[in-house]
Order: structure tokens, then C-alpha cells, then sequence
């Protein structure tokens, strides 16, 4: 096994396109570690990006943020502008493992690792969020949404290194929120996890919404029935039944160690309201002026 | 003979009571502290073990040809490896390693020796097995059909008269109890019978089976490994490869939990008969996944209770029945669960029988308090919903039947002086139980009973030159131990606990010493530690009357000072240990106590538990909101290890409660060996845990210790189902009571 730490994107780009054989990109490598120890993979190359310094920044862009593929968890949840910005994608990076595991772990990690159940990539898909991928035929932006293709497969192409993830900037009086059910309260795997992102207008009328949901089908899924729900709604009691009801039709889950097709379609539907209400709540004081304020 | 200070006593402590740093305490939070996995040897090789992937075949053939051909492969050993063994370590020894089938996904095959971890782990690959698959069987109740696939062609229930004609899935059939059963429900106005089942819980101790062996072209064998009992190592692996007990030496390193589950051997025989095999040191250490896979967790269950009262309260009938699935081969502890089932109460009629089953899981091992939980969690459900019938206060209704002092116990003997009432009255009048539940929550219940042992020990005690003391046990510290023997002895020698330091000695520096399980240790060792005390002081009180020149029965022993009394009180000035020790030379040489023993009279303990919780109603989930533990200590010798051990039991319970349990697939196969999936509880998930200490003494100590290590995971399978159904109104019969359970249930009832 041969490891390489290449210092810039386009060096790190053609040892790719060199490599033959099974190549792993390493990021935080709280996914790639665990695999090899666990004898689950064993690959020919482990390529290191985290010395390209270009990738493991977060910087401000029309309006928006650019996260590096190398930037922790923590990182993104210590940088105040992204918390305020899109504080449910923030939460989400600091649901991922432990305090220590967010650390190194990296949202761009956390998608490219292909887990249905991958807690930052429903607050993503919401967001709208663009991922900037590099290959030897230059540079291509792809929707979050069509990056995973199924459990432990995305559409990178072997010789595309995921170079940043794009958080747009918002119209006023917008929010999202991530909320996962597990059966613990911390250092587990979603059952079932929910994003939204949602705008009001001034008389608290919701003009745009993007659900996302993880963990109850191959991907994660982008709904947009759900979505339509609240649009025109005030998030009223009868939005937020229509959501819970789109919510849950559009899940496809499996039976397994985590949870049954049941229990996981029932929940999708339960924390979509959760969800869809602190979204809600943060759009409204985003006027207020309360952006960002720590509980 | 001189006077010594009155040796039992349960007031006028100078250390005992006290709460002074552990002595391990500093490696531990440093690093320094040496576990299983810490330790290496020159020209050490690695071992790994190739486990069956199938729940039960034939072993039809084993192949190491290629996998010996590896460059690097030292040796390979099988079950042909190892020769006839008595009788009573068969099923250990087929545990370590299949003879003839596996008998469990993980089950051991065969086992590697190879100059590193990735040459051993591709050599492990390399061996060919040839396979018969044969029909599985996971579930206890599917295993004890008619036609369930059968493990052992050659068992035959043991416990019934007369033997069975044909083989079975049942290992052994116990029964205990008193009266007449049916004339007690005859009594009853009310009889309530439920059926439960419960999940296998793993014991989760964060260190992984490790160990190192070195067997010598002399003969002449060691081994170093995480473990609660090296006496017991040493026994069994001598017996299981033929050595004598002499030529094998056990070191017992810092361990990182037990539970119970490490009173077992796994990889020490195949350590040390691959050591055999090469001559070279071989150290094995185990994965998590192994550890899930290949190492015992408790019994999974299904039970049937009945219990019967008057609509005054009194209960007039107790009957229970368990099967508790053990895995691949039997123990005792559908026994311990029947003999637990009803201890709590005072009954004139009474039955508890348990059949023990076998199925093609990994063996099962002790977990803290083994089998109490399971029934407790039956009985006490029952309890509880009885006590809501009759519309009395879940404490009441169980004071009104609580065992006493005197009293015959449901599993036979007569009650000592017990600590269940006021146990019990303590919760009742705990600020816990008196405060108003807080909106949206509910309150929740339950009492257990575990016995606490004695057992075999042999311990030594050694005056050094300075006046400090060197107290050498033969039982590994698994939760503080160490600080308790130290306080003791200093209690003893009327010394300062700083001047005592306590090791955990090797199996050839000591007699032998029964395992640290069954919440003996600080209860044998510190009886065998004051015993030992008093000789080393009878012994200074002769060298000092010696020194002085008086009869010995004028020297006395007061505070860690020989003092001259009687006729010749006043005429020397007292002697300290220090400067008795630094005259050693002098009058005798060196001072020492020990003591040896088959320690009796430990006592039972009682542990009442009370839960607050609040339930999603939407999702299942359960959170625990407050949590309190009041339990009988007999005396708390260090209070902190005391309350750790309450709060430590509470914690395993609740998890055992929630979340945690052996997921089976139809394949036979575990599908959660991680603690990704097999869910103990993390910090966040439980609140800090209230522990109140009840001090009743145990007669059978000098300082009134009753075992406290296992009493506390017994009450909080039922306190949290108690809790539950005061919730939601719905009496959940089945553990764990995760959320996709607990949400189907509350649909279910909602509908009606």
C-alpha cells in the first residue's frame, strides 16, 4: 500500500490519474481508518489532501461560503459565519461521531463515504449546496443531491478529487435545521435524518422549501412533495400533517439492525415537523436580528 | 498474648469511611498503567484465530498447507493440538477451540502464531476448511422444540428424575422454593401470570481479551493477561494442556472491565500451546468483533410468572418458570435466576424452576450478578402491576411482603440479619421518591437481591524495614479494591492508609484465590487482610515485650503504638512500627502476617431503585430523567467505590433496559458485533445517578462488608419498565424496550 500527501490540487490530480488499482482519497479518515483496521477495504493508494492548504479553508463567496474538502467539523461549527448563514448544515457536521471525531472528520468526507445514513448530506441536499469536483478535464459543479448513487457509491469518477462544497447565499428570512433520530443521544448513526431549508415571506408565508431526507432509502433523497407542502403554507398544523404524509410516503428504507421499514417511514414523518418548525422559527428571527445567537 | 485493639468493630473508624485517592489512579489517567495488550517480549510472535463463519457445522477438514507455507508463519494449532482433559474442563476446552463442529459463528477453529499481526492475519485466510453446514438454532424457545437442531448428541437433561430418554436442548433443570404453590393461590383474590423475554446483554468491558504466554524449552511456562481470576487461568490452562500447576505462572495486568466476562479463558490456552509449539513468546489480542462474537454475554430468556395476594396486600403464592438460553454449552444460571426469583419476599409458598438451554451462540459467561436481572425484571413487573391493582404504593405493597431477618428465603436458607426494609424504607423517604414527578414524566420502581460470595483466599502481608506495609492479594482490583484492602489494613495496624500499598500478586507468590466475581473481593480479601494484621501485630507486640524485657501479655497494641500495660503500664515509652521494623534485625527478622481461608458469611444485599422518565410518544424513545440507587453496603469501606459501583451497575442496567441486545439475522449470524450497534448507553444518556449507602453490617465481617459490586444491576430492568408503563399505561413484557418496541406498542394501544 502506498501513501501519498501531495501539496497541491493538481498535483494530487495526476497522482490520481497516474494510479492504477484501488485508490482511497483521505480526508479526516474516521471512514478510511476504521475500514482498513477493520480489514473491510484494502487499497493500493491512500491519497492525503490534507496538505493541499487550498482545500482545507472555509472562504467567503457571493454571499455564500466554500467549504474546503479538507475543513473539519469542527471547523465549520466554530465558524461563526456558516452558523449563521446555514446553522442546520453546521449542525449536522456536529452531530457526526465524537467531539475527538470532529476533529478530523470532514463533511466532504462524510458524502463521498456514500452512507444513506450520512448525517451532513440531508442538511446539504437542503441547502442546495454545489460540489466543486477536480479531474484532468478541469473543473466540474454538481448538485450535493447527485453525488450519492447508492450505499458506499457516488458518481466521482475515479479520477475526480472532491475539491469543495459550495454553500449558496440566502434570500432574508430563511432558516434550516437538522434534526436524526437515534436511539442514544450522541456517538451513533441515524435511523432516520431530515433537513430542511425553507423561506418566508413577510407575512410569514413560506415561498420556497427543499426536504431532504437520510437513512430511510439507498440515498438520500431529495423530496420534493414534502417540499411542496409548506410552500404557501404559514408551517400551520395542516402543512405540517401534509409534510409529515409526503415525508413518510417518499421513504424506502430497510429492515435492519438500526430500525424496521416501519419504524423508520413513521419517524421520517415526525422529525420533518420537528425540523420544518426550528427552520420556521430561525427564518422569522432572522429579521429580529437574533442570527447566530447561541442557545 | 498480647492485647490488641477489639479487631471487629462498626464504629470509631479512623480509615475506613474515608475517601482517599486510589492507588492506581494515577497510571491509570496518565497512561502508564499496564493492560493486557501492553506487554512485549523478545522475539515475540503474533497470534490470530480463524473463527467459524457459520453458526453450526461439522468440521469435515482443515487444511494449513498453504497458510503454514507463508513466509513468516511460525505454527498453526487445532483442536488435534490438545489431548484428553478431565471431565470438568471439556466444555471449556471445546469452547477455546471446536472439536469436531462449530457450534457458534466465531467459534474457534484453528489459531495462528506469525511473526507479525498482517502475516498471521493472511495465514489466518489461507487455512482451508471444509465445512458440513448443519440446521441452527438462536432463539431459546425455538431451541427447546422437539425438533430443534441439537448441539450435543449426548446431553441429557441433568435435575430430572428419572434421566431422559432422549438427547435435547436442554442442558439442566433446576428448582427451588417452599410450601404448597396451589394452596397459595387458593388464598389469593387476585393472580396476575405474564410472560417475558429478554435479549442477551454483553458485559462491554472497553479492554479486549489480551494476553501473552511463554512456555520455555525447560518446562517452565508463563502467562500475562487481562483477567478477574489468574488463579483460575492457571488452573485451566494447566489442565488443558497437561502442565503442572507449579510450572505456570500467572500475571494478572491492569484490567479495563469485567463485568463477570473475564473469569472465562479464551486465548490463553491457544497463546500458550502455540508458545509450545515455537519456543517464542506469543501474544494474542482479540477485536471488538470477536469479543461480541466469541466471548460470552449473558442469557437471552423467555419466562412465565404468577404471582397471587389478597386484596389486603399479602401475597400467597409465588411461582415462576425461566428458560434462559446459555449458548453453545451449559452453566448454572437459569439456577441462579430460579434462586433469585422470589429472595425479596417473604413467602410461605413458593416455586422457582429453570430450565437451561443450549443454542448455537457463543457461551455464555457471568455478567454482574448473572441471571438476577432477568427474573427481577418478570417478578417485579408483576409486582408492580399488582400493587397498581390494589391501588397500594409500589413501596408499601413490597414492605408489606419483604423478607426479614429470620425468615425462610425462597431458594432455602434462613435470612441473617438482611437489609431489605430499610432499603426499602430509604427509598420511600429518599427526597427522590418524596418530590412531586415532574411534568411529563413518570416515576418508575423496582428492588432486587443478589448474595454476594466468599470463597477461597490467601493473602500476605509484609512490615517493611521503614514501618510501611506491602499487602499482597491474590485477586485482580476491578473496581477500587485495591484502595479498600489498603484502608483495611491501615484500619487494622492502626496506621496511615498513605504508609499501605496493596499488590495484586502472581499465581506462584500465594495460595489459591477464588476469581474477583461474585462481589467477594473486599469482603474475602479484607476479612484474610485483618486477620493477617493481627498476627503481624501479635508478632511486633512480642518482639517490642522482647525489647523490653516483659512478659508478652504486658505489651498491648493501641493506635500503630506497642505500649506496655498492666503491672507495667508507664514504664517505656510506646513503640511505633518504624522503629519496631528498623530493630527487625535484632529480634528476628522480618514481620509478617497472613492468612488463609474458605471465607463464609458473606452477606446478602438488597438494592432499591427509582426511576423518573419521560417518553416520546412519537418516537419510542425513553430518557432517563433521574435516576437513584439505595442499597445495602453492610459497611462502606471506601464510599466513592461504593457509590461508583451503584452507578455503575445502574448504567449497565439501563442500557440493558434500552437499547442494548444480540441482533440475530435467520442466518444464525450476529449482525451488531460493535459498539456502533450494539448500543451501550454513552454519558450523555444517562443523568448522574444518586447513590445512597444503607449500612446494616454483615456479622460475617469484622467491619460489617457485604459484597456490593453486582446488587446494583438487578432492580433497573424492571425500575425502567415500571416507569414506562407509568408513562404510557402500557406494561412492556419484552427487553430491550428500544424505541421501534416501545412506538409499535404505544400504537397498538392507541388504536385499542
Amino acid at each position: 500500500m502506498n501513501y501519498q500527501a501531495p501539496t497541491t490540487i493538481e498535483g494530487a490530480v495526476s497522482l490520481l490519474s497516474e494510479a492504477s488499482g484501488n485508490t482511497r482519497i483521505l480526508a479526516g479518515g474516521t471512514d478510511i481508518i476504521v475500514q482498513l483496521n477493520g480489514e473491510h477495504i484494502d487499497p493500493d493508494l491512500i491519497l492525503d489532501i490534507k496538505r493541499i492548504n487550498e482545500v482545507c479553508n472555509i472562504s467567503a463567496e457571493n454571499g455564500g461560503f466554500r467549504i474546503g474538502a479538507g475543513v473539519s467539523c469542527s471547523q465549520l461549527t466554530e465558524h461563526q459565519g456558516v452558523m449563521d448563514l446555514w446553522p442546520g448544515c453546521a449542525e449536522a457536521a456536529g452531530l457526526i461521531g465524537s467531539t475527538q471525531v470532529q476533529g478530523r472528520a470532514t463533511i466532504a468526507g462524510n458524502l463521498c463515504n456514500g452512507s444513506p445514513a450520512a448525517d451532513s448530506v440531508p442538511a446539504l441536499v437542503a441547502a442546495q449546496a454545489i460540489v466543486r469536483l477536480i479531474g484532468p478535464d478541469g473543473i466540474r459543479e454538481v448538485p450535493v443531491e447527485n453525488i450519492p448513487t447508492g450505499p458506499g457509491q457516488t458518481s466521482i469518477a475515479p479520477s475526480e478529487i472532491l475539491h469543495s462544497i459550495f454553500l449558496p447565499s440566502t434570500p432574508s428570512r430563511s432558516g434550516d435545521a437538522y434534526l436524526r433520530f437515534i436511539p442514544r443521544t450522541e456517538m451513533d448513526i441515524a435511523v432516520v435524518g431530515v433537513g430542511i431549508s425553507l423561506t418566508l415571506d413577510e407575512s410569514d408565508i413560506c415561498t420556497a422549501a427543499r426536504v431532504a431526507l437520510g437513512a430511510v432509502a439507498k440515498t438520500v433523497l431529495l423530496v420534493e412533495e414534502a417540499g411542496a407542502a409548506l410552500i404557501g403554507s404559514k408551517i400551520d398544523d395542516n402543512a405540517l400533517d401534509q409534510l409529515a404524509l409526503t415525508a413518510s410516503a417518499a421513504c424506502n428504507p430497510i429492515d435492519d439492525k438500526r430500525g424496521t421499514i416501519e419504524f423508520r417511514t413513521k419517524i421520517a414523518g415526525v422529525l420533518a415537523k420537528r425540523v420544518a418548525l426550528i427552520a420556521a422559527q430561525r427564518a422569522r428571527e432572522r429579521v429580529t436580528g437574533r442570527i447566530g445567537e447561541k442557545s | 498474648m498480647a492485647k490488641i485493639d477489639r479487631l471487629e468493630k462498626t464504629d470509631g473508624f479512623r480509615v475506613v469511611g474515608t475517601r482517599p485517592d486510589r492507588p492506581d489512579g494515577v497510571d491509570k489517567v496518565t497512561g502508564r498503567a499496564r493492560f493486557g495488550a501492553d506487554t512485549f517480549a523478545p522475539g515475540m510472535l503474533i497470534g490470530k484465530v480463524l473463527r467459524s463463519p457459520h453458526p453450526h457445522a461439522r468440521i469435515v477438514s482443515i487444511d494449513t498447507t498453504k497458510a503454514m507455507a507463508l513466509h513468516g508463519v511460525k505454527a498453526i494449532v487445532t483442536a488435534q493440538d490438545f489431548g484428553e482433559v478431565p471431565r470438568a474442563h471439556k466444555a471449556t476446552l471445546h469452547n477455546v477451540m471446536a472439536h469436531g463442529k462449530a457450534l457458534y459463528e466465531g467459534h474457534a477453529v484453528a489459531a495462528v502464531a506469525a511473526a507479525d499481526v498482517s502475516i498471521a492475519r493472511k495465514a489466518v485466510k489461507l487455512i482451508d476448511v471444509e465445512y458440513e453446514i448443519l440446521p441452527h438454532v438462536t432463539d431459546v424457545d425455538a431451541a427447546m422444540a422437539q425438533d430443534a437442531p441439537l448441539l450435543h448428541e449426548d446431553n441429557f437433561t441433568s435435575g430430572i428424575d428419572p434421566k431422559p430418554e432422549k438427547p435435547s436442548n436442554i442442558d439442566s433443570f433446576s428448582e427451588f422454593g417452599h410450601g404448597n404453590i396451589e394452596d397459595g393461590f387458593a388464598k389469593a383474590d387476585i393472580i396476575l401470570e405474564r410472560e417475558f423475554t429478554t435479549e442477551a446483554a454483553h458485559q462491554g468491558y472497553i479492554e479486549p481479551h489480551a494476553c501473552l504466554a511463554t512456555f520455555s524449552e525447560d518446562g517452565n511456562s508463563e502467562i500475562w493477561c487481562t483477567t478477574q481470576g489468574h488463579f483460575l487461568v492457571r488452573d485451566t490452562c494447566a489442565a488443558l494442556l497437561d502442565i503442572a500447576e507449579s510450572r505456570l505462572r500467572v500475571t494478572a495486568s491492569e484490567i479495563g472491565g469485567g463485568f463477570g466476562g473475564k473469569t472465562v479463558v479464551y486465548l490463553e490456552p491457544l497463546a500458550l500451546a502455540l508458545s509450545r509449539k515455537t519456543g517464542r513468546p506469543v501474544k494474542m489480542v482479540m477485536s471488538r468483533s470477536e469479543v461480541f462474537r466469541a466471548t460470552g454475554p449473558t442469557s437471552s430468556s423467555s419466562m412465565r410468572v404468577k404471582i397471587g395476594v389478597t386484596n389486603d396486600g399479602k401475597i400467597t403464592a409465588g411461582d415462576a418458570h425461566l428458560n434462559y438460553q446459555s449458548g453453545a454449552f451449559g452453566g448454572f444460571i437459569a439456577m441462579l435466576g430460579a434462586m433469585c426469583a422470589y429472595a425479596c419476599y417473604s413467602l410461605e409458598n413458593v416455586r422457582a424452576t429453570g430450565d437451561e438451554v443450549l443454542t448455537n451462540r457463543p457461551m455464555q459467561a457471568s455478567y454482574r450478578a448473572p441471571g438476577a436481572p432477568i427474573i427481577n425484571f418478570a417478578v417485579e413487573s408483576v409486582i408492580d402491576e399488582l400493587a397498581g391493582k390494589l391501588g397500594i404504593d409500589p413501596i408499601d405493597f413490597r414492605l408489606m411482603n419483604a423478607a426479614k431477618e429470620g425468615d425462610r428465603s425462597s431458594y432455602g436458607p434462613k435470612y441473617d440479619q438482611i437489609g431489605l426494609v430499610k432499603t426499602l424504607e430509604s427509598a420511600r423517604d429518599h427526597p427522590h421518591y418524596q418530590a412531586p414527578v415532574a411534568e411529563g414524566q413518570a416515576r418508575g420502581m423496582a428492588v432486587g437481591f443478589w448474595f454476594n460470595f466468599g470463597g477461597l483466599t490467601s493473602i500476605s502481608l509484609n512490615v517493611n524495614t521503614d514501618g510501611t506495609v506491602t499487602v499482597s492479594v491474590g485477586r485482580p482490583d476491578i473496581g477500587g479494591s485495591r484502595a479498600a484492602m489498603c484502608q483495611m489494613a491501615a484500619e487494622a495496624l492502626g496506621i496511615p492508609y498513605e504508609n499501605v500499598r496493596t499488590i495484586i500478586a502472581d499465581t506462584s507468590s500465594l495460595g489459591f484465590n477464588d476469581t474477583t466475581d461474585g462481589s467477594r473481593t473486599t469482603f474475602a480479601n479484607g476479612l484474610a487482610i485483618i486477620r493477617a494484621a493481627q498476627g503481624a501485630i501479635l508478632e511486633m507486640c512480642g518482639r517490642v515485650a522482647k525489647i523490653w524485657d516483659i512478659p508478652q501479655d504486658a505489651v498491648e497494641w493501641v493506635d500503630g503504638f506497642a505500649k506496655p500495660c498492666g503491672p507495667n503500664a508507664g514504664d517505656f515509652e510506646p513503640m511505633g512500627i518504624a522503629e519496631i521494623a528498623r530493630k527487625t534485625a535484632q529480634t528476628g527478622g522480618p514481620i509478617a502476617g497472613h492468612h488463609e481461608v474458605n471465607a463464609e458469611g458473606a452477606g446478602v444485599s438488597f438494592s432499591a431503585h427509582i426511576a423518573d422518565v419521560k417518553v416520546d410518544e412519537e418516537t419510542g424513545c425513553t430518557q432517563i430523567c433521574r435516576y437513584t440507587v439505595v442499597q445495602d453496603a453492610g459497611k462502606a469501606i471506601h464510599p466513592s467505590y461504593v457509590e461508583g459501583q451503584y452507578q455503575g451497575g445502574a448504567v449497565q442496567g439501563i442500557g440493558w433496559a434500552l437499547n442494548e441486545g444480540y441482533i440475530y439475522g435467520d442466518d444464525g449470524i450476529m449482525q451488531n458485533p460493535g459498539f456502533l450497534d450494539y448500543r451501550m448507553p454513552v454519558c450523555s444518556d444517562v443523568p448522574m445517578i444518586e447513590a445512597k449507602i444503607i449500612e446494616i453490617p454483615n456479622k460475617g465481617h469484622p467491619y460489617g462488608v457485604r459484597g456490593v459490586g453486582e446488587t446494583s444491576i438487578v432492580p433497573p430492568l424492571a425500575t425502567i419498565a415500571n416507569a414506562i408503563c407509568s408513562a404510557t399505561g402500557i406494561r412492556m413484557t419484552q427487553i430491550p424496550m428500544a424505541p421501534p418496541v416501545l412506538l409499535k406498542a404505544i400504537e397498538e394501544h392507541k388504536k385499542g
